[in-house]
């Protein structure tokens, strides 16, 4: 029995993430609705809550068209390539004390290293379907992440310097008395480059050039049609919640809240969507930027600026000189 | 003129890493049916091909088969997102060969008409041109939503005045077809007031974004002798330092009775074509408001109800009318034979001519920029193939 659990676990956890992933689209697809001043999908089921449900059945039966001229392994793997680090970001992140699939003692350092292997399937889906559009979107890609993964992780180290360990449930443990966001000046400043770069690493606009739908048509996905395009939108969603829970985790304090301590996964749960919806309210705020500009606010303003950050942080804890808050 | 200006801007075509790309004639930014044939070297773009003609409706071969009661409606379909500019071009022409006149009223509600449509007209190019910019899947649809919603206000204005949202069919030769209905004016000025009041958030919600000031300042500069040159017009000339503007240079339809600014900047570039675009919200919103305060009572048309197509009939003659429409001079060459239908007619699309400054901006300036150079522009595609 015992190799049982180790595949009850994933298999909960995942689930539990496709589900929310289904949803999140719909919350995500109201909050913009509201910004709009319209109502948003409101025919399907009570307030459009089944119409996650009803996309994701389209999908699934729609045609699948490959093109012609396709190079068709490289075409075919590419949703399944960038699906897989998406979702096994997850598999790191304590939902609450205990609760999780692998606390790992380098937690942090794979949740980074997996969410950098987006990229790969980004570049096959751009190559692999011998598009133009794609493989402008694909270039686009490859300076974009590599980019701003740099400064994502720097700002995610920032609470890793100040709670001293690499697992994430002792960097939510850490934060017992005060949320790293509420950490003098250092909190703040690396929360802000954290969502910077999140946005940027998701390809979220304003810098979503890879998708960039008005030069690009659709970017790398713009041939992918059915159930290949699902995966590539669960992909991007999922990595999307998995770096809202990561925030949550790093600065907002995690599983804490008031009230019993089963409630911690439903705050956990409701922090990580506070960020998901910050993420989404820049989104739907802002035109995108150009890939000129993306890249030079990368490795002349945010890249620097984290780093700095990140030596101050150090600074701040030697002379702390303890590890403890 | 200096021939410096005229000359297409042409990069180094030879790298070996060149891309031709084609964006159009289906493409979510064509605004239309436009196909742009870019070759890019990396993401810059080195030369650009414009294929135009995939609306061409024979417009000017129509206009000969149709009589000068049935055209105007039909004239609404060249630039049909402002409509009512069109339809005025082509009776302002066969009231110049005619020598009709028009009563008072009928001026001034021509007036109205046109400033409103510029308005909407102009509230379509500043939702699409951020949707250019800023996609579907972003802060572009928010801003083209609110503008679409405040569009609606002004359809809703026109629906109530003649019954149709798109394609008018108001003007007629000797005057107006639909007097205004009651309590009209006050949801006009209603609707004028919050619009007014709109723009200033919009454009508060724009410029404090830098977002959006980082993609459109110093891109696509058409410098003064560059737009002189090539002849476009409305307010892309204005963007580039050109104080032209055929309401105040050549006063038609009572235009001189209103007290109104004519927007210029000098830089030429996106941001200052928008920054005159926003001038003109107000300055239109303006004159509408003059335009109802001063309304005259008196007819509507200095001709009798039409009772059959064929009615107006045009002495021999020929004549240029042109008005300022959304996008710049709208003209109309129209050569009379005394009968109900006329000889020729030719239009000059300002979309048309203004489109053609595109290969002297483009090439240099990266993808994203093209089609931040193309909205700023703002054509529309029944304009320009007609």
């Amino acid at each position: 029995m015992e190799w049982l659990t180790l595949f009850i676990g994933p298999f909960i956890v995942l689930n539990a993430i496709l589900g929310i992933v289904t949803y999140v689209t719909l919350l995500e697809r109201k909050f913009a609705a509201r910004m709009q001043s319209r109502i948003g999908p409101y025919r399907v089921g009570p307030h459009g809550l089944l119409q996650p449900i009803a996309d994701a059945i389209k999908l699934m039966i729609k045609e699948d068209v490959v093109p012609t001229a396709a190079d068709r392994p490289v075409y075919n793997l590419a949703p399944i390539v960038f699906v897989l680090p998406c979702m096994f970001i997850f598999a790191t992140i304590p939902f609450a004390p205990g609760l999780g699939v692998a606390d790992l003692n380098i937690g942090i350092l794979f949740f980074l290293a997996v969410s950098a292997m987006e990229i790969v399937g980004l570049f096959m889906a751009g190559w692999g379907s011998n598009n133009k559009y794609a493989l402008l979107s694909a270039m686009r890609a490859v300076n974009q992440v590599i980019s701003y993964d740099l400064p994502f992780i720097f700002a995610a180290l920032t609470p890793v310097l100040l709670a001293g360990s690499l697992r994430l449930s002792d960097i939510a443990a850490a934060q017992d008395g005060l949320w790293f966001v509420f950490y003098p000046v250092i909190g703040q400043l690396a929360f802000i480059a954290f969502v910077v770069s999140t946005v940027a690493a998701e390809n979220r606009a304003p810098f979503d050039i890879l998708e960039a739908e008005s030069e690009l048509v659709a970017g790398f996905r713009v041939e992918y049609s059915g159930m290949k395009f699902a995966l590539i939108q669960l992909g991007e969603y999922a990595h999307v919640i998995g770096s809202s829970f990561l925030g949550a985790l790093l600065f907002l304090g995690a599983w804490a809240g008031p009230g019993p301590e089963w409630l911690g996964p439903v705050w956990f749960l409701i922090k990580a969507m506070l960020v998901f919806l910050l993420i989404t309210w820049v989104r739907w705020s802002f035109v995108r930027i150009r890939v000129d500009q993306i890249l030079a606010l990368s490795w002349k303003a945010l890249l620097p600026s984290t780093l700095l950050l990140l030596i101050a942080t150090a600074l701040v804890v030697v002379w702390r000189g303890t590890t403890g808050v | 003129m200096t021939t410096a200006a005229v000359q297409r801007v042409e990069l180094d075509y030879t790298g070996s890493e060149r891309l031709t790309m084609n964006m159009g004639p289906q493409h979510p930014s064509a605004h239309g049916v436009f196909r742009a044939i870019l070759t890019l070297e990396g993401e810059t773009v080195v030369g650009v091909d414009a294929v135009i003609g995939y609306l061409h409706r024979c417009h000017e071969k129509l206009a000969e088969t149709l009589t000068y009661a049935q055209y105007p409606s039909i004239a609404s379909k060249t630039d049909y997102v402002a409509a009512m500019t069109s339809e005025f071009a082509y009776v302002r022409a066969a009231e110049t060969i005619g020598k009709i006149d028009v009563p008072k009223r009928a001026q001034y509600l021509r007036v109205i008409t046109s400033e409103l449509q510029r308005v909407a007209s102009h509230l379509l190019w500043l939702g699409t041109w951020c949707l250019d910019m800023g996609g579907a899947l972003g802060g572009g649809a928010t801003i083209f939503l609110y503008c679409i919603r405040e569009r609606e206000l002004i359809l809703d204005l026109f629906e109530s005045l003649v019954g149709a949202r798109l394609l008018y069919g108001f003007f007629q030769v000797g005057g107006v077809r639909y007097d205004l209905p009651p309590d009209w004016a006050s949801k006009c000025r209603e609707t004028v007031d919050l619009i007014d009041q709109r723009i200033s958030e919009y454009q508060r919600m724009l410029e404090d974004n830098p977002f959006f000031l980082v993609r459109t300042q110093g891109v696509g500069v058409i410098s003064r002798e560059l737009a002189q040159e090539v002849g476009i017009a409305g307010p892309l000339l204005r963007g580039s330092g050109v104080a032209y503007d055929i309401r105040r240079g050549e006063p038609y339809s009572s235009y001189e009775d209103f007290d109104f600014h004519v927007p210029v900047e000098t830089s030429g570039d996106c941001f200052a074509r928008y920054r005159v675009r926003m001038a003109e919200f107000r300055e239109s919103l303006k004159i509408v408001r003059q335009a109802l305060d001063r309304l005259p009572d008196g007819p509507i048309s200095s001709r009798p109800g039409l009772k059959s197509v064929a009615q107006i009939r045009i002495p021999k003659g020929e004549a240029y009318a042109r008005v300022e429409g959304a996008r710049g001079e709208v003209g109309c060459y129209l050569i009379a034979d005394g009968s109900a239908k006329p000889y020729r007619m030719k239009w000059r699309g300002a979309s048309f001519s203004n489109l053609s400054i595109l290969p002297h901006i483009i090439p240099g300036h990266k993808v994203a920029d093209v089609v931040a150079i193309m909205g700023s522009v703002d054509p529309v595609f029944g304009e320009v193939d007609r």
